[in-house]
């Protein structure tokens, strides 16, 4: 029975967040509680020599001052300080030793009563350092091939092997194209500051509140670094104001937290500021050259996709960069090449559709670039080249209704009124552009645990480790739940975000949607079974011999599918069985399923206006067509896409983190100089959700928290050509790369 | 960011009296630039006071003819105010093309005038910065100048004067009224604001001891052939790549006087006046608007970010005095530019 799943439901928390009842990690309070403010570097690379911080000592309220060299314990071991989604290296320590590996790294905390007297101290620590010379610009000559993967996570962002014979398919090619194409450093920018409040209990157990995509994932952190039993510290995580990826890593904000706690037996709270959240993750720039082979026909022949990205000095961070370009168009020869910039920079981390988003902006801009060589509509080219089959395994996809983002996404923008000419589109003084671009992203599962406990009176309590970011988690798991049990949703209360309950991964790679409700699912059945057992044991039990796949749980009741006369109630089973509660736990884990690629599509048309003196560009209508299986909630998922069209936009237009390489510092660390979109940037946007039947997983699901971006950026950029005839291939577009 | 004394002021006597005394003290309007540089611990005031209560808050007519607005005039009540609407409106659209809602509401009229650069690395203390801490050098230079001067940059500083609203105040010809424990005194508005020089510490020809009382507008408002056109990289919530501020007063097709000012090219509003008379007495067409551009860019010169901004800054004028001249000035809500 479904009466919930599949409708646009009002996020069960919404209220919560608007009135502000919802908690987050720096607004939980504890008795005595004391402020951490950070210090941090300013200089790139280097080894501290003298650390006093006597002056911040002396000021009134001063508790005491953490550095390198007074300290807790922590763990030496790299083995310790790796997490679940940690790349290969020697993860970063805050406060470990004297190395100074990246501008802008915490090296002392000062612990105050008030935040103010913390963060005044914190001005007053002085220290001293002896500077290393640095590297933090792309230096493509020192860039290292990325390392062969020493495991099945890391096996994911290997770039698939060569097929074929591209080289020669490439030069024996009617039609090439060979771009290279640049996209900065982006940081994440989430609105929430990370924070963190660590509750120093009675018996020295810690509470720790954090900001955190992965509570489990920081809860074993804490552990291992500071050698602390897991059931000695709690981690929780109730709201998150905006991860993107930026939260999947535990970051020294806990980490300090903990250790301030730990120290002075005191409940702590730290708060990064807005200039300290740019040393956390950010999404690596990346310079990449692809080269097209095409028949006159517009068949591709050969795909080349070439990258560097940037990662630090001590962790290979990467994804898949490249490899989607070889599997998105059916292509029999393509290789790919992917080297590391090893710079003096903190480490990256995954960033909203980590590798496609920008993997496929140099794609979608190369194919549209090799369309306008064949004199080809873009949109005919990708379907002259359209896939059925995942081009780097050779494998079917589990589903794949990319046409059918191509078709309605085309006729709800108007795209056959599209003048193919260059600079031939106008609207007053302004150049008019219509820009394509195909979007693709995976459509992953986990293994996860949920508990459910239904009780008597028809209220259901369902659990999971896992987070809800922002994007609505809590609604679609009630929304499951209230389906899969036949509870109306106000008897379903949801708990997560609590290390203490049943396993979960982190939050990232819309892989949660799919893994925790059809573990709900799963568990549901198992309820639903015990249920049964009671009910075939109330006396002359009109389910006494039915099967359990032939009953289903309806308005509070256990129903024959096939005879809704034949039913018994929920209360009536367990008063039977003489128990007022059930309570079932079970994992799933995805169906190994390597016979076929399971991914998500989307298909993004956007309008730009440009104006024709002076390059202002605005960005008047985006259509976004997705194919992410059965949609959960038409809402919230609407949301996802609609804010990763407005990232898109940023991404083209807006957004770059500026480092200045003489210093390796970033410039830029604020939201009123780092630029994303305001509402000024943003005008129409239309989501379409195509149908997508896929029996990949129970309920035929697949997530939406990041397809929606991928595509985008290239859109805008084909459309900017289109408008003014000028391809601006390194983001974000300014003005003054157009050149009019 | 350092802890400070808070003082309030009750009247301007009481105001320049508490500055007068202390060096270290500064006054604190909106706050909206002040606070921010404190918590970056690039101002340092050990006293901070709170002058917003002072009863500087009125928007009056002059004998004149003109309009005298009080220093503690929040932007947003200046912008919609009926008489500037009516009487200055590029006044008003200059101001609505500046920050956000938010921080308008805040902000007052003396704040305005006296607010900062946004030079990345005036706000990095670990950074040298010759305005912020004299004889460390200049990191724009040779660093990141993408938002940098074009023109009136000295080998100290190549920073820009970010206020939206002070283009307008500089084509309005405004005076700045201050006060001080030695007495009051007027200034010019182009004698106002400064060049860095030698000395670019000093943002203006106010004293520390001085407080502004009043901006004062003479009659001549422009308001038939007026715009302000601001070119930004995004679409709002910006400062300016280059601005221009326009106010014409035309015989039918020919100019009787033209005034033009510049934001986001140099140290303070840029008028020219040699630009200007390009334009006396001339047809209001494109040559002549174009011919005044290259007067007023003669001198400009490009760093290495920000070369783009003199060809750009030659077509926002051309864009601006066409405007102006056609009587469509840029609407600040609908971001396409007429
Ligand atoms: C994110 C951001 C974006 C912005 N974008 C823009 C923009 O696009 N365009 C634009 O024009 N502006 C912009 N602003 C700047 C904004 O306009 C100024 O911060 C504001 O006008 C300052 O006014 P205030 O009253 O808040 O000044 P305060 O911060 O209170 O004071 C600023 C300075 O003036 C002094 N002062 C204040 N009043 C007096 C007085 N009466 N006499 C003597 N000294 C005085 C103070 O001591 C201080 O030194 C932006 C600001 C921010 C934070
Ligand atoms: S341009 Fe001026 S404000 Fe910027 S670094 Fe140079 S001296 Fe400082």
């Amino acid at each position: 029975m479904t009466s919930y799943i599949g409708t646009a439901t009002s996020r069960v928390d919404g209220i919560a967040k608007v009135t502000g009842a919802a908690k987050y990690a720096a607004e939980f309070n504890a008795p005595g509680l004391l402020y951490g403010s950070i210090v941090t570097s300013m200089i790139a690379k280097g080894r501290i020599t003298r650390i006093d911080p006597s002056a911040a000592v002396r000021v009134e309220g001063v508790i005491d001052v953490l550095t390198h060299e007074n300290r807790p314990p922590m763990a030496d071991d790299d083995n310790a300080y790796k997490d679940e989604v940690a790349p290969l290296g020697s993860p970063f320590r805050p406060l470990y030793d004297d190395r100074i590996a990246f501008n802008g790294q915490p090296i002392a905390l000062v612990v105050a009563e008030t935040s103010e007297v913390a963060r005044f101290a914190a001005s007053l620590v002085r220290v001293d350092c002896e500077e290393e010379p640095h590297v933090t610009d792309v230096n493509r000559d020192a860039a290292v091939p990325v390392k062969s993967p020493t495991n099945p996570f890391e096996a994911l962002f290997a770039p698939p092997k060569t097929r074929g014979r591209p080289e020669q398919a490439l030069a024996a090619a009617a039609v090439r194209h060979a771009g290279e194409y640049y996209v900065p450093i982006e940081h994440h920018n989430p609105m929430e500051l990370f924070a963190a409040t660590a509750m120093y209990e009675a018996d020295g157990r810690l509470t720790v509140y954090d900001k955190t995509q992965g509570v489990q994932n920081v809860q074993r952190h804490i552990c291992s670094a500071f050698g602390i039993e897991p059931e000695d510290v709690r981690v929780m995580s109730p709201f998150m104001g905006g991860g993107f990826g930026v939260g999947l890593r535990p970051q020294f904000e806990a980490v300090l937290a903990v250790m301030a706690a730990r120290a002075l037996r005191r409940s702590v709270r730290v708060v990064l500021t807005r200039p300290q959240m740019y040393v956390l993750g950010y999404r690596p720039a990346m310079t990449q050259r692809i080269a097209i082979g095409a028949s006159k026909r517009g068949t591709l022949e050969a795909i080349t996709h070439d990258a560097i990205t940037v990662t630090s000095q001590h962790e290979d961070f990467f994804r898949q960069e490249t490899g989607w370009s070889g599997l998105l168009y059916t292509c029999a020869n393509a290789s790919y090449a992917h080297k590391l910039a090893k710079l003096d920079l903190p480490t990256p981390c995954d960033m909203r559709c980590p590798s496609a988003a920008t993997g496929v902006y140099a794609l979608e801009c190369a194919m549209d670039e090799l369309a306008v060589a064949l004199r080809l509509d873009p949109l005919e080219l990708r379907l002259r080249c359209y896939s059925e089959r995942d081009q780097n395994n050779d494998r079917p996809f589990g589903s794949k209704a990319l046409r059918e983002c191509y078709r309605q996404g085309a006729e709800a923008f108007g795209w056959n009124k599209r003048n193919p000419e260059p600079r031939s589109m106008r609207d007053g003084g302004d150049l008019v552009g219509w820009g394509m671009a195909t979007g693709v992203w995976d459509a992953f599962q986990a293994p996860i645990t949920v508990r459910i406990v239904l009780s008597a009176n028809g209220h259901a309590e369902v659990a999971c480790a896992t987070s809800d970011i922002g994007t609505g988690t809590y609604t679609i798991m009630a929304q499951v739940a209230a389906d899969m049990l036949g509870l109306p949703l106000e008897n379903i209360s949801i708990k997560l975000g609590d290390s203490s309950l049943p396993q979960s991964p982190v939050e990232g790679g819309s892989w949660i949607a799919v893994s925790v409700c059809n573990a709900i699912a799963t568990t549901a059945g198992a309820v639903r079974d015990e249920l049964l057992r009671l009910a075939k044991q109330v006396p002359g039990s009109p389910l006494a011999n039915i099967a359990p796949g032939e009953v289903a749980l309806a308005d509070g009741m256990l129903v024959g599918k096939g005879d809704p006369s034949r039913s018994v109630s929920i209360a009536d089973a367990m008063r039977h069985g003489a128990v007022d509660r059930i309570e079932q736990e079970k994992t799933t884990s995805p169906a190994d399923d390597p016979a076929r690629a399971h991914n998500t599509h989307a298909a993004t048309f956007a309008e730009v206006k440009v104006d024709d003196e002076l390059g202002v560009i605005r960005v008047t209508r985006v259509v976004s067509a997705v194919a992410a299986g059965r949609i959960l909630n038409t809402k919230t998922a609407s949301s996802q896409i609609l804010g990763s069209v407005v990232w898109g936009i940023g991404m083209a237009l807006h957004e770059e983190t500026l480092i200045d390489h003489r210093l390796g510092r970033v410039t830029n660390a604020n939201i009123a100089e780092y630029h994303v979109p305001v509402n000024a940037d943003i005008n129409d946007i239309k989501v379409i959700f195509v149908e997508e039947p896929d029996d990949s997983n129970p309920l035929g699901v697949k997530g939406v928290g990041e397809i929606g971006i991928v595509g985008v950026a290239a859109a805008i950029a084909n459309a900017v050509y289109h408008a003014t005839g000028r391809r601006v291939r390194d983001l974000p577009i300014t003005l003054d790369k157009l050149r009019l | 960011m350092i802890n400070f004394h808070y003082a309030r002021a009750n009247d301007v006597t009481d105001a320049v009296r508490q500055i007068g005394g202390d060096a270290n003290a500064k006054f604190v309007a909106g706050g909206t630039n002040l606070i921010d540089l404190m918590k970056m611990d690039v101002e340092r005031p050990t006293t901070v006071i709170d002058i917003t209560r002072l009863p500087l808050k009125q928007i009056e007519r002059t004998p004149d003819g003109g309009l005298r607005i009080g220093a503690l005039v929040r932007n947003t009540d200046l912008a919609y105010h009926p008489l500037v609407e009516e009487r200055y409106p590029v006044l008003a659209s200059a101001i609505m093309a500046g920050a956000s809602q938010q921080l308008r509401n805040m902000a007052s009229t003396g704040g305005n005038l006296l607010q900062r650069t946004r030079c990345a690395y005036f706000y990095d203390t670990a950074t040298p910065c010759n305005k912020r801490k004299p004889g460390s050098g200049c990191s724009a230079i040779d660093g990141q100048n993408r938002m940098h001067a074009i023109l009136g940059g000295s080998d100290a500083c190549i920073a820009t004067h970010p206020s939206d609203m002070c283009v307008a105040l500089a084509v309005l010809e405004a005076r700045v009224h201050v006060a001080s424990e030695s007495g009051d005194r007027v200034i010019p508005f182009a004698d106002f604001h400064r060049l860095p020089g030698k000395t670019p510490q000093r943002d203006t020809d106010l004293d520390g001891g001085e407080i502004i009382t009043a901006v004062e507008l003479p009659p001549k408002g422009f308001a038939a052939n007026y715009t302000y056109l601001k070119i930004r990289d995004r679409l709002s919530y910006a400062f300016a790549l280059v601005s221009v501020a326009v106010g014409l007063e035309l015989d039918g097709d020919t100019i009787k006087e033209g005034r033009f000012a510049l934001g986001g090219v140099a140290h303070k509003p840029w008028r020219d006046q040699q630009a200007e008379a390009a334009l006396r007495g001339r047809p209001a067409k494109a040559a002549t608007f174009a011919r005044a551009a290259d007067a007023l860019l003669r001198d400009a010169k490009g760093y290495a970010h920000n070369t783009f901004k003199i060809d750009l800054a030659r077509r926002c004028i051309v864009r601006a005095l066409t405007q102006a001249a056609r009587g469509t000035p840029q609407s600040q809500s609908s971001k396409k530019i007429v």
